[in-house]
């Protein structure tokens, strides 16, 4: 096994681990507020996707946009935007209509409701758009580059260098800015938040909002990176992004993007030594190793309760 | 300042409250006192806005805050320390202290009250960046109230402070009550160690199942018969 391959396989799995680390802090956000998994999560990223598609389909029939570099720049930040706001805002639709009324039921109800949500924007899309795989539209040419023997292409540099900006966004917001400290404190103790004046439902909906936009981020990245979109594409990668979330120590932020760029490597490294066919088999059975060693995850806390 | 005007609440179908009427004036200590389960932290979070009643309602300086949600009730400054205590687990205590001045915008004068607050509470001085889910009991306690002062109540309602505490944190917590309220502060306090709360307080209602048994002057119902055999334990 030469470097080269060694370091193919880790720009990869960089790329890979970015796409699972924006998708895993949509799990991890969302179940540190309310110990919820949101198994909807997945149909944010499938929703995103054909919002970016839609956007670029629509816009790239303007002149102006495909004419000239700015113009392409503008339209793939503009699908993004799209993208993101969009399934935002379905995020919250979902909220407010599909949990939020069962805030005070036994906890299985919430996620029975998930799955319900999750296999209907699936069956949405398959129903009204389409039950095949569609081409994603990339208007502007990629490079490759060769860096010391590996071959790095624009797009991988576009997604992990969005992606990371993306991430130190999030993470500023949560630890330096007010509304990120209410978010904190609903995590760790909701009805303490509410004494100190914190409204809960709008925490809870703005949480609601940013991680089905960044799941919507990685959609658009996922399009683009393979090539095509699919109604149930969010399935896989979900489920791996919310294994992610567990190995990283779920409700942590940063044990979110830790574990998903771990799983990305681990994924890649193991295609490229072992077998792709293996790949998988073998990122879960490290799942499993680290939960048996950290059961609370690579950076999962243990509460200190006191009575 | 405070009139809760016989609220009826409920947790799904059960009535926990049947019609329970108190009020606190400008100034005072009052307390609510009764056994496991008589309705005490019900009324208190009746009056923050964590429950609403079904029937009657509670008016703060003339305003009807019975229907509002915790966050709006707690603008009003009507500032609950919650049974159990409630420290952010994960936070400092420094921390814990900037969450209870949330709804402040004026740093410098929040900077001076986290001051006062370690003058209040010299331990959590010493502890000022230790994670609050690491302190002991006794210092949860004086955080919660720290925390709660942050919020510049006009209104401090204590549901249990004394709930599992050695005696000399007891007396610690009841002093700086004493203290607060000599200050100015109106206090609602909730107890199940009747005899220290009667005797700190200028008014006392004794609770069973949802309803006021009996009410009066914290040193009356420190001398009467059935508060002497039921709840100070007296033959
Ligand atoms: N979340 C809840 N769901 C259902 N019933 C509840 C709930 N909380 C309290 N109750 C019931 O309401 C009644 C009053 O409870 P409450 O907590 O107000 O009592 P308390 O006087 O504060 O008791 P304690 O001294 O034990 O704290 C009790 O019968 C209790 O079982
Ligand atoms: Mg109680």
């Amino acid at each position: 096994m030469s470097m080269e391959i060694i370091g193919q396989q880790m720009v990869n799995g960089i790329t890979l681990g970015g796409l699972y680390a924006l998708i895993a802090l949509g799990y991890t956000l969302v179940y540190g507020i309310l110990l919820l998994i949101n198994f909807a999560h997945s149909e944010m990223f499938m929703t995103g996707a054909y919002v970016g598609y839609f956007t670029l389909i629509g816009l790239s029939k303007i002149d102006f946009f495909t004419s000239s570099n700015v113009g392409l720049l503008l339209l793939y930040v503009l699908a993004f935007l799209a993208g993101m706001i969009v399934t935002g805002l379905l995020g919250m639709l979902t909220e407010r209509f599909a949990y939020r009324p069962l805030r005070n039921a036994p906890r299985l109800a919430p996620l029975i409701s998930a799955i319900g949500v999750s296999l209907f924007l699936q069956n949405a899309a398959l129903l009204w758009i389409s039950s095949r795989s569609i081409p994603f539209p990339i208007l502007f040419e990629i490079r490759q580059d060769d860096i010391a023997g590996v071959n790095v292409s624009s797009m991988q540099i576009l997604i992990v260098g969005t992606t990371i900006l993306l991430l130190l966004v999030l993470d500023t917001f949560v630890s330096k800015t007010r509304v990120g400290k209410a978010m904190r404190a609903v995590s760790q103790d909701r009805e303490a938040a509410g004494l100190m004046g914190v409204n809960i439902n709008y925490i809870i909906a703005l949480t609601f909002f940013i991680g089905p936009a960044l799941g919507g981020a990685a959609g658009i990245f996922s399009g683009m990176y393979y090539g095509s979109i699919k109604y149930n594409m969010g399935f896989i990668p979900g489920i791996k992004s919310f294994t992610a979330a567990v190995i990283g120590g779920i409700g942590n932020l940063r044990g979110a993007m830790l574990g998903g760029f771990t799983l990305g490597m681990i994924e890649a490294l193991a295609a490229g030594f072992i077998s792709t066919g293996y790949k998988d088999v073998i990122a879960f059975a490290i799942l499993i190793l680290v939960l048996v060693f950290k059961p609370g995850g690579l950076l999962g806390e243990s509460v200190v309760e006191k009575v | 300042m405070l009139k809760v005007n016989n609220i009826h609440t409920f947790y799904g179908k059960i009535e926990a409250l049947k019609g329970i009427s108190v009020e606190v004036n400008e100034g005072e200590i009052v307390t609510l006192i009764g056994a496991n389960g008589a309705g005490k932290s019900t009324t208190l979070k009746t009056i923050s806005g964590q429950l609403h009643p079904t029937e009657g309602d509670v008016q703060f300086l003339g305003e009807t805050v019975s229907g509002m949600l915790s966050h709006e009730v707690t603008a009003k400054r009507i500032i609950q320390v919650p049974e159990g205590r409630h420290i952010f687990p994960q936070m400092s205590v420094q921390e814990n202290l900037d969450m209870g001045a949330f709804l402040r915008n004026d740093k410098a004068e929040i900077a001076a009250d986290i001051e006062r607050a370690f003058e209040l509470f010299p331990r959590l001085r010493e502890r000022k960046n230790q994670k609050g889910g690491t302190l002991s009991g006794g210092e949860q306690q004086m955080l919660a109230m720290a925390r709660a002062m942050m919020a510049k109540p006009l209104l401090l309602m204590l549901d249990e402070p004394s709930m599992g505490l050695a005696p000399v944190i007891v007396d610690t917590i009841f002093e700086t009550i004493v203290r607060l309220n000599k200050e100015g502060m109106t206090i609602l306090l909730v107890e199940q160690n009747a005899h220290m709360a009667l005797s700190i307080a200028n008014r006392g209602y004794v609770l069973e199942t949802g309803k006021v048994v009996l009410e009066g002057p914290g040193k009356e119902l420190l001398a009467n018969e059935l508060v002497r055999k039921t709840y100070l334990g007296e033959v």
